[in-house]
């Protein structure tokens, strides 16, 4: 049953044995609107917590995506480049930016829960 | 020892028509000392489109509207005239032109539109369009040079509302009987809700429309009017810039600024024949000198390849990389589908179709000198003049 956490970045992170599926929340792409271009890293790449290692454009301004912890990317979603408005249409699901293995499975304990999220948006807001 | 008290920013100002857009759903954001509706619920990308499909409302009451009033239109304009390097003397009666308010040196302390009064009664009268975030400084500075006899009024009891698109016409007419002959560029007093109201055929998004000067108190019944008929939808700040900017059209704070001329900025077309002749205007010997030897750089359209948009600021190499210049506006263009920019680069590299390239995200990426506008300007050229 992989389980999923939530970064102050917007980043959702849902993690499954070692390997981590990594986008960017419905909260998110609904404050970027329309998604017109996604960079995502390539495959190799070992990125550490905290690193910009995508970018995703809205027709007013491009916003870096995060790794919300360390690891080795082994997947990024290819459609994202054909196709930005995925991002939209399932932020949370098809919407997915790129996969990492995890080198540190302990940094996943300072992300957030659902919950947790939910209430930083609400604080933010 | 204690730390001053750090100055409290300027509250936010507010158009006649902030409950609207909240009500409407709309983000509100920080512009030019107003809040402002960046997007509806339809979003920037749909609201662009829809705009060159049908016809969208923009408000537009934060931008400084005032008029100068003197003895007679020539009076007027030659003062005016002292201060931009447009014809505004040969104006006829209603007609409308785009011009800069320029600094000693040549530079752009702001760009306008200035109309002549259509009526004999008013005439001495000159309508002023100005930047928002520049208002203040530009009053300012047109009083402080203004003859005795010329003054400057701040119509700040009026609000402006633009409606643009190709079903503007079609949808204002229904109002206004008869206003989709008004010739572009030009303006005339109309009634519209039982309310008189400023017209001009003259927009910022490159397509046919109208700007619309209301009294300030009826300006949301005018808004709710109009938003209502159902090619009409409100559209936010964020459609505005990118329409503007596949129109090939300057922001100013952006593409033009105190350090850039009109030439550089290419709106050489905004100058008149007799006032590139006479001078007369703060900079005409920079002027001039650039209309006769050509300008050190220029501004231009660019085209990115691929589909990463190059923003404000991106460093532009020439295709051997080196530095030539910057952008100055880009983004996603919604009817390019693709990524549009402007921006100044050296003369040499300034002719369409030359390569460039972008530094985005510290890699260079290939470009292209493009021609503006990126899409093609569809403004209204029948009817009488």
């Amino acid at each position: 049953m992989p389980i999923t956490k939530y970064t102050k970045e917007h980043e959702w992170i849902s993690v499954d044995g070692d390997v981590a599926t990594i986008g960017i929340t419905a909260h998110a792409a609904e404050q970027l609107g329309d998604v017109v271009f996604v960079e995502v890293p390539e495959v190799g790449r070992a990125v550490t917590a905290g690193e910009a290692c995508a970018v995703v454009e809205s027709v007013k301004a491009a916003s870096d995506v995060y790794a919300p912890i360390s690891g080795e990317v082994i997947e990024a979603n290819a459609e994202l480049a054909g196709r930005p408005a995925a991002v939209n249409e399932g932020p949370e699901g098809g919407g997915w930016f790129f996969k990492l293995r995890l080198s540190n499975a302990g940094e996943l304990s300072a992300l957030m829960d659902r919950a947790a999220y939910d209430q930083f948006v609400k604080d933010n807001a | 020892m204690a730390e001053r008290p750090a100055a409290t920013p300027e509250p936010l100002k507010r158009t006649p028509l902030y409950d609207l857009h909240v009500a409407a759903g709309a983000r509100m954001v920080p512009f030019a000392g107003y809040e402002m509706p960046v997007q509806y619920p339809m979003g920037v990308l749909k609201e662009h489109l829809w705009t060159r499909e049908k016809a969208g409302l923009f408000d537009v009451a934060h931008m400084g509207l005032c008029f100068l009033q003197g003895p007679d239109h020539d009076t007027t304009a030659r003062a005016l005239e002292s201060l931009v390097p447009a014809d505004i003397v040969n104006l006829k009666p209603a007609q409308q032109r785009y011009t800069q308010l320029l600094a000693e040196d040549g530079g752009i302390l702001d760009d306008l539109m200035v109309t002549r009064s259509p009526g004999p009664v008013e005439d001495g009268n000159l309508v002023l369009v100005v930047n928002a975030a520049c208002k203040d400084a530009d009053y300012a500075h047109i009083r402080t040079r203004l003859p005795d006899t010329v003054k400057l009024f701040v119509t700040d009891r009026r609000a402006l509302l633009a409606l643009q698109g190709p079903a503007a016409a079609a949808v204002l007419a229904r109002h206004i009987p008869g206003i989709d002959q008004l010739a572009f560029m030009s303006g005339t007093f109309a009634s519209l809700l039982g309310q008189t109201v400023f017209v001009t055929r003259s927009g910022y998004t490159g397509e046919d429309g109208f700007e619309i000067a209301v009294p300030d108190t009826d300006a949301p019944a005018i808004w709710q009017n109009l938003a209502s008929e159902p090619e009409v939808a409100p559209i936010g700040l964020g459609a505005r810039d990118s329409l503007r900017l596949e129109a090939g059209l300057c922001l100013y704070g952006h593409d033009i600024d105190t350090s850039t001329s009109p030439i550089e900025a290419n709106l050489q077309w905004s100058i008149q024949k007799r006032r590139r002749a006479e001078g007369g205007f703060p900079g005409a010997a920079r002027i001039q000198r650039e209309l006769a030897d050509g300008p050190a750089r220029k501004r231009v359209g660019i085209r990115p390849e691929g589909r990463a948009p190059a923003r404000e600021g991106t460093e532009i190499l020439s295709a051997d990389g080196e530095p030539i210049g910057n952008i100055t506006s880009g983004g996603f263009g919604p009817s390019v589908n693709g990524p549009v920019a402007m921006g100044y680069v050296s003369a040499e590299h300034a002719t369409p179709g030359t390569r460039l390239q972008l530094v985005v995200r510290g890699k260079p990426m290939p470009a292209e000198v493009a021609t503006l506008p990126f899409v093609s300007h569809r403004y209204f050229r029948g009817a009488r003049s």
